[in-house]
């Protein structure tokens, strides 16, 4: 209970309306919904490439239960988690900063009955909303081309929902800390390593073992732990660990970003 | 109780916003009635926008007392907002949305219903002349569009207070004076309007009583003819001299033009003569053989009062 | 053509405040690249040894083809927002058009700009290369000068299109749908005799796949003349009728 009041005051709960961020959101997309659309195809298009292209070259991998499973099934779940990730990175970077610092999109808001916790809210959720879309479009493909190989796969969506909250919540904070457009290198900096290297493209096995527990502290491995846990239909103790780490980074992501947006928007 | 009516719509006592060491606002008290057209006059840098956050419930004060419309801002802050209309400094209008949908998105954050919001729209839209451009995108539009686009925006939920910061900085004469035309007749309708300006003709042309502001203290108070006749007079004798003719300028002419003018201001270029007849005026400098390049007598504004007060030029 | 070096000498004023930002993207992504898919996944393809590579290790084959790509991305970023940014945001373009500079001058400057920066990335990332040991000739040396190329063959016909342009919207549509396909499709990853029989022909066209062929053949010692003459006739015509649209666009768009 004491930690619960402790930490409620510093999360956004009244919130209510949230949902006019929304609102403003789709109408913006309402005319450049291409642009959605086309977050779409880059994980296809790896999936591909690198599933099937590059995939034929290999013969299969170990799966996570130690049975032989092909490639492809080996790395669509992971290439469903980065994009889980890069959605709810880029909408919550580039997007956030343009709207904080230069059109004062927040701040015009702030001029009505909408608070700080309205915006905050408001961004992650529509983030989530972006990357639910995407991982659904996903799924459906992974479907078609028989790469689940389990029930539990319909469980996925709610993974990457829970993956996108987390990257959601991280990725405005970051952004309330940067001052101009070319600290978004610092973005890439971060994604494109844990991209390559999250047990994405092989099995964590392959890394040095100096390595391997490095990766396993990452984010983005939990969410492609997690994933392909699903798909794969090999669930267990780890899996549980995937939520719990992706669960805490959501809430710290969070308060985080309320503390900040009240700093820089209420002065 | 009074009634409500004749209660202030805002009142401050001893406000004061300071940001770290740098004291922003400093102890000022005012209060604005309802249907008056209330501004606060002062350089850049005078503490204008950080009392007009305040006012606007997006600052918390750091001390003294205000309330606006009869509530706390910072513990009503929603609900004062709800009933407020602000016109921020700079526009910051939605660049990605249409003009129309700048003003339909603003009203939902007033939890008013899409039809309700498009029918005030395209109402608001018609008084600031606009309604051509309802479906264009916000970045073409001239500055003065983009102004009257963010008035109308801070007209949406039908506001009993008017927020404007600096409502015409960097506007050519004629959107100016549409700009003043449109206030001017919102305050007809009966809306109280709280403006800031570092222009002395918009003062003068559109508040009913104003405050000086200089180094985030109120330095005077009252209707532009109050401030005009208490701190100036009627009219002003402006000499201007030959470049290079400053150092006597400052010890005006060796004491030659003592006793002509109630007061005499040294500018860089001018000497600025204060009295009740600048005709007479003229013909006293000529007669102590005194030759300015050229002369000009005008009436007194407030500029002459920010100068008296402040001993320095509004706009620099 | 003296102002041709006065807009180099423009572009690396700017430089030298920015140049750690490029860093990244032009030696640490490709660096990455090649130790995650070269090294780490390259051991699964070199255990499964399917054949499709001819005997050659998959770092070794990867790596030249990840120079080639390199160049490209590097290239299509350098003549998108930069260029939009010097004709609509910065105006840097009619800055520098009310001087005696000439619209070719400008337009010169530029490409000769995105090629230095080529050169560099390229040289710095075949030195990487020759780290990982992925090198298996000296021809290898020829493969930085192809880079530049291929990049070049991107740069020239994306900016004629960027300087027709008023808003970045269609720049992410470039990328999702030309430029990351190419960097998967074009046989850096996997030889496009594996890509489905309607579409490989596709992948003949594209400069990409060039480039890439002939980096790969250089660094592998095992490049052929005619073959050779009709990679760079390829990416010479890409590169050629970008400058020549390029100089119409900018004309158009830059002088009236």
């Amino acid at each position: 209970m004491t930690l619960v009041t402790r930490i409620a005051p510093a999360l956004p709960l009244r919130g209510r309306r949230a949902v006019r961020l929304i609102e403003r959101n789709s109408l913006v997309y309402r005319r450049t919904w291409i642009v959605i659309l086309s977050g779409f195809f880059e994980p296809l298009f790896y999936l591909l490439g690198i599933g099937f292209g590059l995939g034929s070259l290999i013969g299969g991998v170990t799966g996570p239960d130690g049975r032989e499973i092909s490639y492809g099934v080996f790395v669509a779940p992971a290439l469903l988690a980065t994009s889980a990730m890069n959605g709810a990175i880029y909408e919550t970077t580039f997007n956030v900063f343009f709207k904080l610092k230069y059109q004062k999109t927040y701040d015009v808001m702030l001029n009505t009955p909408l608070g700080v916790g309205d915006v905050a809210l408001g961004e992650v959720v529509w983030a989530l909303i972006r990357g639910l879309l995407y991982s659904l479009g996903f799924l459906v493909v992974m479907l078609l081309l028989g790469l689940a190989l389990s029930p539990l796969v319909l469980l996925a969506p709610l993974a990457s929902l829970l993956m996108g909250f987390a990257f959601s919540a991280v990725g405005m904070s970051v952004t309330t800390y940067l001052r101009k457009w070319t600290d978004f290198d610092l973005v890439f900096v971060v994604t494109m390593p844990l991209f390559l290297f999250s047990a994405t493209f092989f099995p964590l096995s392959a890394y040095p073992e100096s390595l391997q527990l490095i990766v396993q502290l990452t984010p983005l491995y939990h969410g492609v732990n997690l994933l392909r846990g699903l798909t794969t239909g090999v669930v267990g103790v780890a899996q549980v660990v995937d939520v719990v780490y992706l669960a805490v980074m959501a809430l710290l992501g969070l308060i985080v970003v309320n503390r900040r947006l009240n700093k820089l928007l209420i002065k | 109780m009074l009634p409500l009516s004749s209660q202030p719509l805002i009142h401050a006592r001893r406000l004061t916003k300071r940001f770290g060491s740098f004291t922003a606002v400093d102890g000022i008290d005012f209060d604005v009635a309802p249907g008056e057209a209330f501004g606060f006059l002062g350089p850049n840098g005078a503490g204008k926008t950080s009392t007009m956050r305040m006012i606007g419930c997006v600052s918390p004060p750091t001390g003294g007392t205000l309330r606006v419309l009869g509530m706390d801002p910072v513990a009503d802050g929603p609900r004062i907002r709800a009933r407020l209309g602000v016109v921020p400094q700079q526009d910051t209008l939605d660049e990605e949305l249409t003009v129309e949908e700048n003003l339909v998105i603003y009203a939902r954050y007033f939890d008013i219903p899409y039809r309700e919001g498009r029918r005030r729209a395209a109402e608001l839209l018609d008084f600031v002349q606009l309604a051509e451009r309802a479906k264009s995108e916000v970045e073409p539009l001239s500055g003065g569009m983009k102004r009257r686009l963010t008035i109308a925006r801070g007209l949406i939920n039908e506001p009993n207070l008017l927020l404007l910061d600096e409502p015409t900085t960097g506007l050519d004469p004629q959107a100016r004076h549409l700009l003043w035309d449109r206030l001017y007749r919102l305050k007809q309708r009966g809306v109280t309007l709280v403006l800031t300006t570092h222009y002395m003709d918009e003062a003068e042309q559109l508040c009913d009583r104003l405050v000086v502001m200089d180094k985030a203290k109120i330095v005077a108070e009252g209707s532009p003819r109050q401030l005009i006749e208490r701190y100036s007079t009627r009219e002003v004798l402006e000499l201007r001299f030959a470049p290079g003719a400053q150092e006597s300028l400052d010890g005006q002419l060796d004491g030659k033009l003592d006793g002509i003018a109630e007061r005499i201001e040294p500018l860089p270029d001018r000497l600025l003569l204060y009295t009740s007849d600048g005709d007479a005026a003229i013909d006293a400098v000529h007669a102590r053989g005194v030759e300015p390049e050229s002369v000009l007598v005008r009436r007194s504004t407030l500029e002459d009062v920010f100068l008296r007060l402040t001993g320095r030029t509004l706009v620099d | 053509m003296k102002g041709v070096v006065r807009v180099l000498e423009y572009n690396w004023m700017t430089y030298r405040r920015t140049w750690r930002g490029t860093l990244f993207f032009t030696f640490v992504q490709p660096v990455l690249f090649l130790a995650g898919l070269g090294l780490g996944l390259g051991g699964f393809v070199d255990r499964s040894g399917t054949g499709a590579l001819e005997g050659v290790r998959y770092v070794a084959f990867l790596a030249p083809g990840l120079l080639a790509a390199q160049a490209m991305q590097m290239a299509s970023f350098e003549s998108t927002y930069p260029i939009l940014g010097s004709i609509v945001w910065r105006r840097t373009y009619h800055a520098m058009l009310a001087t005696p500079l000439r619209v070719r001058e400008v337009l010169a400057g530029q490409l000769g700009w995105i090629a230095f920066r080529l050169a560099v990335g390229s040289v710095a990332f075949l030195l990487v290369i020759m780290l990982f040991g992925a090198v298996q000739s000296p021809l290898a040396a020829l493969a930085a000068p192809v880079a530049i190329l291929t990049g070049l063959a991107f740069a020239a016909p994306i900016m004629a299109f960027s300087a027709t342009l008023r808003t970045d919207e269609w720049f992410s549509a470039i990328f999702r749908f030309g430029i990351t396909p190419l960097f998967l499709f074009s046989g850096t990853f996997f030889p496009i005799a594996q890509l489905p029989d309607v579409i490989e022909p596709i992948a003949y066209l594209t400069p990409l796949y060039h480039g890439v062929a002939l980096a790969r053949d250089l660094s592998l010692g095992r490049a052929d003349l005619l073959a050779a003459v009709l990679h760079l006739a390829v990416l010479f015509a890409y590169f050629a009728a970008g400058v020549g649209a390029a100089s119409i666009t900018f004309r158009r768009r830059l002088v009236l």
